[in-house]
């Protein structure tokens, strides 16, 4: 390319100044310019990995390998290694499973449902709950293909022509509705995660040196070059993205309390499960988020661009999921008290007064009680305190799940086949695996990919500071 | 006819927008702009119709539905039939989840898809660097020099007037 510089006619420092006429807080803190908000974020992928980093990774890939071993043998042995019997036919399998869905619902909350709604602070946060997204469907995508027992023939869960028949698979099934949604929802999340990374991996591109990086990041960029035609199609499709991932997240948790609601079980068969399932996945996704980036904002240096207004705003979302979750508790328990049906009325007073009543009181205070402490502002503003809340919703949470499953089956219809269900350590190892397979995923990514969406935070964030030709003073004049 | 072109950078991307208008009803020829990140109002800056791939999405979205809809039916009535706690084989309330899936998949992947071959994204390609900072913190205007009319140094001294930081020529 023959380029010949003409003239350099003058060159500006482009800091971007505080916006003083806004009563807002400023989304990204410290008076940054534009180039020191790639700088920033690219930070950590420069930097060798901290200390810390590696204590939480050799931990992670710990738990990843124990996991690893245990579905291994469970595989190999078959899933009478389980501590499930003929009464109790779903146990820490399916609790897994629907806990790491849900997970996964927030960061398609934050991604999709808050950008449709126009609430910019979400671009600080946005990429890594995407990731969780991610991370946690894979995750939650383990349970049911290990509980099939022969997992190897997994593939039969796919209609394709056989010959048996051709046998096709039954569509009549909210399980097999499972199987469509969650899949649908793993390869939409990423496709959706992927097109946002594309403008920022030109600008990790951009800014490599030669070497392996900057080969992996040009073939994974496609060639982007920050034309103004293609950003234009770019935000069509990124909206149409958003547009379609909001009503599949929903989707995919009422499906899944469809694999509940559609039995005849007395505590699963009510109609109330739907948007229960949905705020209940939104509510323990958003502890998920707020526990991930309140350790990546500390270990990677991010604290202007994740603040606390992030956190607390984050943690008035998760306050109001809390409520809606309560009041689901509340008006279950009394539907089934008001239905006159004595198996219902049954499963209710078991749960809460019965051998396992400690995990539904578990539920109900980590979930119910103590978010109510984010009312104070003094609460949700302390960073120690909130951290302490959310690794309790996320106990909570999962706490439910067991709460639905086990309870609603131990004691069923006929008092002689009662039975009682505690995991084995084989089930307990493939819980820890899934956190170990999370939390590897989650760190490599903080490595190997901007953690924080650098376009959108620099589009977002500008926003609010037009200041470069005219001073905030001559603006308020004005 | 000359196949050079003006490139204009700004660090603002006001500076950027009010520019581009300006240029526009000087009646000079833009060829392009390369901005870090969408910026809002460029488009309609630079006289962009909106974009046509929302129906590509519907059209997959529709195929995606339809299609799945059909083949329910297809498989559960036609080719083997199955009783299934004694609902119609054609029961069309149990096939909506499945063909909303099949929507959303087939939508999503095909305005992704329509996004790469229209703006002609493939993996590997070679980008064409017009301003390495353009995906940093730089705003370029890239000015077709075509028009017998166009001045160049009075281009410049006009850009002047929107903060422009820098301005090169290059052969295209």
């Amino acid at each position: 390319m023959n380029l010949a510089i003409i003239t350099i006619t003058m060159r500006r420092e482009a800091i971007m100044s505080e916006p003083t006429n806004s009563r807002r807080p400023p989304l990204v803190t410290g008076d940054k310019s534009l180039g020191d908000v790639t700088r920033d974020i690219c930070a950590p992928m420069d930097a060798r990995p901290s200390g810390l980093w590696w204590a939480a990774f050799s931990v992670s890939l710990v738990a990843l390998l124990v996991g690893v071993a245990a579905v291994w043998y469970q595989i190999a042995t078959g899933i009478g290694t389980w501590g499930l019997n003929k009464t109790v036919g779903w146990g820490f399998d399916i609790t897994n499973f629907v806990f790491w869905v849900g997970i996964g619902h927030a960061g398609t909350l934050i991604s999709a449902v808050l950008f449709l709604f126009r609430q910019k602070w979400r671009t600080a946060v946005n990429r890594s709950a995407e990731a969780m997204t991610l991370f946690a469907v894979m995750c939650a995508g383990i349970f049911p293909l290990i509980h099939m027992g022969r997992t190897w023939l997994a593939y039969w869960m796919i209609p394709y022509p056989n010959t048996r028949g051709s046998l096709w698979v039954n569509f009549k099934s909210p399980l097999l509705w499972d199987v469509f949604a969650i899949s649908t929802y793993l390869l939409i999340s990423a496709v959706f995660w992927y097109v946002g990374l594309i403008p920022d991996l030109a600008t990790i591109r951009d800014r490599s040196q030669p070497g392996w990086r900057k080969r992996i990041t040009s073939f994974l960029s496609l060639g982007w070059d920050g034309s103004a035609r293609t950003w234009h199609r770019y935000e069509t499709v990124y909206m149409l993205l958003a547009g379609l991932a909001t009503p599949l997240v929903f989707s995919v948790h009422t499906i899944v309390s469809m694999d509940f609601a559609t039995s005849v079980i007395p505590g699963w068969h009510t109609t109330i499960f739907p948007p229960y399932f949905v705020a209940g996945a939104i509510f323990s996704g958003l502890a998920m988020v707020i526990t991930l980036m309140i350790i990546a904002r500390k270990t990677m240096h991010l604290e202007d661009y994740v603040t606390m207004k992030h956190i607390e705003r984050m943690s008035l979302l998760m306050l109001s999921m809390g409520c809606i979750v309560g009041l689901a508790y509340g008006t279950e328990f009394f539907m089934a008290l008001y239905s006159g049906n004595p198996y219902e009325q049954f499963v209710f007073k078991n749960r809460a007064l019965g051998p396992m009543s400690w995990a539904y009181w578990t539920m109900v205070t980590c979930n119910v009680l103590v978010p109510q402490f984010l009312w104070i502002k003094k609460v949700r503003t302390t960073l120690p305190l909130v951290f302490v809340i959310v690794i309790l919703v996320n106990v909570g949470m999962w706490f439910e799940r067991f709460v639905i499953i086990v309870t609603s089956l131990h004691r069923d219809f006929l008092p002689s086949s009662w039975a009682h269900y505690v995991p084995t350590s084989i089930e307990i190892a493939t819980f820890i695996g899934s956190f170990g397979l999370f939390f590897t995923c989650f760190l490599l990514f903080c490595r190997i990919a901007p953690a924080i969406a650098i376009a959108e935070v620099k589009g977002a964030a500008h926003l609010k500071k037009r200041g470069s030709t005219t001073t905030p003073v001559e603006e308020q004049a004005a | 006819m000359s196949d050079r072109v003006l490139l204009a950078s700004f660090d603002h991307e006001d500076d950027l927008l009010a520019a581009t208008e300006a240029v526009r009803q000087k009646g000079w020829r833009i060829l392009d702009a390369f901005t870090p990140y969408a910026v809002h109002g460029l488009d309609h800056a630079m006289g962009l119709k909106p974009s046509r791939l929302t129906w590509v999405c519907f059209i997959c979205g529709m195929t995606g539905a339809l299609g799945m809809l059909w083949f329910e039916h297809w498989t559960a009535s036609i080719t083997w039939p199955i009783d299934v706690g004694g609902k119609p084989w054609n029961s069309l309330p149990s096939d909506v989840p499945v063909a909303f899936e099949a929507a959303v998949l087939l939508a999503g992947f095909g305005s992704v898809f329509a996004l790469f071959g229209v703006s002609r994204l493939w993996p590997g390609k070679k980008p064409k660097v017009v301003y390495p900072r353009a995906t940093d913190d730089r705003f370029v205007l890239v000015i077709d020099e075509a028009d017998a009319a166009f001045d160049v140094p009075s281009a410049e001294r006009f850009l002047q007037e929107f903060n422009v930081v820098e301005t090169m020529e290059r052969t295209q």
